[in-house]
């Protein structure tokens, strides 16, 4: 006699759970898809374009007449981007600058997160307060702050000229450096709270072996702190990295007009020259170029975590 | 293992700590303790949570400071020498191995502190790997090892650096029990192996008893008996060490006849006197006493035994039967409850069941007389 297929409770508790779950995870999905690969999906497909006098103020890479349908992909902006020495030297003045500032974000933020991380829990509170707490305040109105600082009658200027150690304002504002300084501001949470949760995690006895086994403070954070504290060091790195690399903003108020960035490059080809094709096409090449050092961190985590397990 | 026998007389002093103190707020984690280690032997401090033990240990390492005391390491001073100075090694509980070294890296990192030669690092790297078998797993992270093979690389960085006292934290206390039993004994022999001194810190006393050739039994931040396990457990100077290692009966009592050669104690919990065939110091002020009788020096009987002294009547209350020994709990008529053991040496022999009546009985060597 065959058994009648009944559908146990348990089965539908299962099939509940599982229903919920995809639920829980579609949703995030659902936005990314929604709000990063179908504006992606636009660009990517303007860049493919051409630029026209019109609204939109491009050719349609798709057309549909006399029943069929023509796709026209054009790869002149692409092309464009390469023979224009402008864009290659934006691009590697970009990186050139988002390198610097991370490199210096590093230097003030690992000592910052190693201090934290140090402190009684108490004080660790207030302190990562007083990390975020500057982010809460409008961005522009920070960047505005700094041009009062660096300013040629600005407050550092007339502290150092009150100081009586320069004669004369020093040039700061509209200049790389300051571009590289604003950044650094702007960005060292985004450096502090990746190694100040890595750090906080580290095992303090690991220390006290080190310390057991003959080394100094210093041979200790050499050879076991560091070390341990990579992902924390690269996660913050990428965070401040990859969006310096496009930042407008800053470049824009802070920098001088030898200050080449290519968010710079992409704002004046959008909204000045209304070249929709070869702005995106700009996008797109960033995103490519950011691309690379994500992947290649990516497969090295992998490989790391595949040695480890 | 010279597990037993009480060290020789003239043992040369290695660790001398002299009333060392630590005050942690408002608590005194280690009280005034004082204690000689000596060359060559396994100590173990064995203790409760809370103890202060494991402070005690880490003042020793120099992870903590003391109050007040001083520590001296083969003659030397070492109170206020910070860790990577000391003389010492430490095994921790966790095991503490660095995870992004490989075990080889892991066992080398004392050495390279010492800026030895390559080769030399090399080769003393080499003969601890034999020495705790981990040949072949030199190439290995930690986290690809188990419980038993981390703690092994653990030992191996520890003694790496033929530290004069080598500390460990609670060794067994990561692995489980059947590990535990056979890690004891290899670990006893690999300590021999290497002449090394060792104080450990456990909970664990049939850990202490089994590897330690001496003992310091801690509570509340004193140190309450030190001696060999035997001395510890045959001879405890307290109800409280008598009551931590192993089981105990208690009975209250008082003294009846005080000879230099033997004692006669009554004890309302008892039918009848207690005759002890040694002759004990007492103290003059009082007769009041208590006398302990561990369970397996306590026989059960049907007939009443011969003899007017050391023996009590009861019923059998309960039993546990664990195999190897059954467990009575006899209840007296005056209502204390009796612990005794018994080989089970007969397989399904004949023994008493619940609620028969019985007579418990010892030998007048057995009781021992606690003031405390």
């Amino acid at each position: 006699m065959a058994r009648k297929p009944t559908r146990s409770p348990l089965m539908e508790r299962v099939r509940a759970v599982l229903f919920h779950r995809r639920v829980v995870f579609g949703i995030p999905f659902l936005w990314l898809l929604l709000f990063f690969l179908l504006p992606f999906a636009l660009v990517l497909k303007i860049s493919f374009s051409s630029a026209v006098m019109a609204i939109p103020p491009y050719q349609p890479v798709f057309s549909f007449v006399d029943n069929t349908v023509s796709v026209v992909v054009n790869f002149s902006n692409y092309l464009f981007l390469m023979s224009d020495s402008l864009y290659i030297a934006a691009y590697w003045g970009s990186v050139k600058i988002a390198f610097v500032s991370t490199l210096v974000c590093l230097l003030i933020g690992y000592p910052m997160a190693y201090a934290m991380a140090r402190a009684s829990a108490r004080i660790q509170l207030v302190l990562l307060l007083m990390v975020m707490l500057p982010s809460w305040t409008s961005f522009l109105i920070r960047v505005y702050a700094w041009m009062g600082i660096l300013g040629n009658q600005g407050l550092l200027n007339n502290l150092l000229l009150w100081l009586g150690i320069i004669s004369e304002p020093l040039k700061m504002l509209n200049t790389n450096v300051a571009v590289v300084l604003g950044i650094a501001y702007a960005y060292l949470p985004f450096m502090v709270l990746p190694i100040y949760t890595n750090l906080v995690k580290l095992d303090v006895r690991l220390l006290e072996a080190a310390s057991d086994l003959g080394c100094r403070s210093l041979t200790t954070f050499w050879t076991i702190t560091l070390p341990l504290s990579k992902a924390g060091i690269i996660a913050g790195s990428m965070l401040v990295f990859i969006p310096a690399v496009g930042e407008f903003v800053i470049p824009e108020l802070l920098g001088g007009p030898d200050t080449l960035m290519i968010g710079k490059v992409l704002w004046e080809e959008f909204f000045n020259n209304r070249d929709w094709p070869v702005a995106s096409s700009l996008a797109i090449v960033m995103l490519a170029l950011l691309l690379i050092p994500i992947v290649l961190f990516h497969r090295l985590q992998t490989r790391e975590m595949e040695k480890d397990g | 293992m010279e597990n037993g026998n009480s060290t020789p007389a003239k043992a040369e002093v290695l660790l001398s700590i002299q009333g060392l103190s630590k005050r942690f707020d408002d608590t005194l984690a280690v009280d005034n303790v004082s204690l000689d280690i000596h060359k060559g032997e396994i100590f173990a401090l064995l203790g409760g949570s809370g103890s202060g033990k494991s402070t005690l240990l880490r003042m020793l390492a120099g992870f903590e400071a003391p109050n007040a005391g001083r520590v001296l390491l083969d003659g030397e001073d070492v109170t206020a020498m910070p860790p990577y100075l000391r003389p010492t090694n430490m095994m921790f509980q966790s095991y503490a191995l660095f995870p992004h070294m490989t075990v080889e890296q892991n066992i080398a990192m004392g050495l390279k502190q010492d800026k030895l030669p390559k080769n030399e690092i090399r080769n003393r790297v080499e003969a601890m790997l034999t020495l705790v078998k981990m040949e072949s797993f030199a190439k290995r992270k930690p986290q690809q090892l188990s419980g038993g093979q981390q703690q092994r690389v653990a030992l191996a960085r520890s003694l790496a650096k033929q530290p004069k006292l080598l500390l460990l934290d609670e060794p067994m206390g990561a692995l489980d029990k059947k590990l535990r039993t056979e890690m004891q004994l290899e670990l006893v022999e690999i300590l021999e192996q290497v002449g090394a001194t060792c104080l450990m810190v456990t909970h664990d006393q049939e850990e202490a008893m089994t590897m330690a050739s001496r003992i310091a039994i801690m509570a509340q931040g004193r140190i309450a008996q030190v001696g060999s396990p035997v001395d510890i457990y045959e001879s405890p100077n307290s109800r409280m060490t008598a009551e931590f290692i192993g089981s105990v009966n208690i009975f209250e009592a008082s003294i009846r006849e005080d000879e230099s050669d033997s004692i006669t104690l009554e004890s309302a919990a008892l039918d009848a006197p207690v005759f002890i065939d040694r002759g004990v110091s007492t103290p003059a002020e009082s007769t009041a006493t208590l006398v302990a009788l561990r369970p397996e020096k306590v026989y059960l009987s049907s007939e009443k035994p011969a003899g007017d002294t050391n023996w009590s009547r009861g019923t059998v209350d309960n039993i546990a039967y664990l195999g190897d020994i059954s467990c009575y709990y006899v209840k007296l008529a005056s209502g204390q409850r009796v612990q005794a053991t018994m080989a089970n040496v007969e397989r399904r022999g004949e023994r008493p069941t619940w609620g028969d009546t019985v007579y418990v009985s010892w030998e007048a060597s057995s009781p021992i007389l606690l003031w405390n």
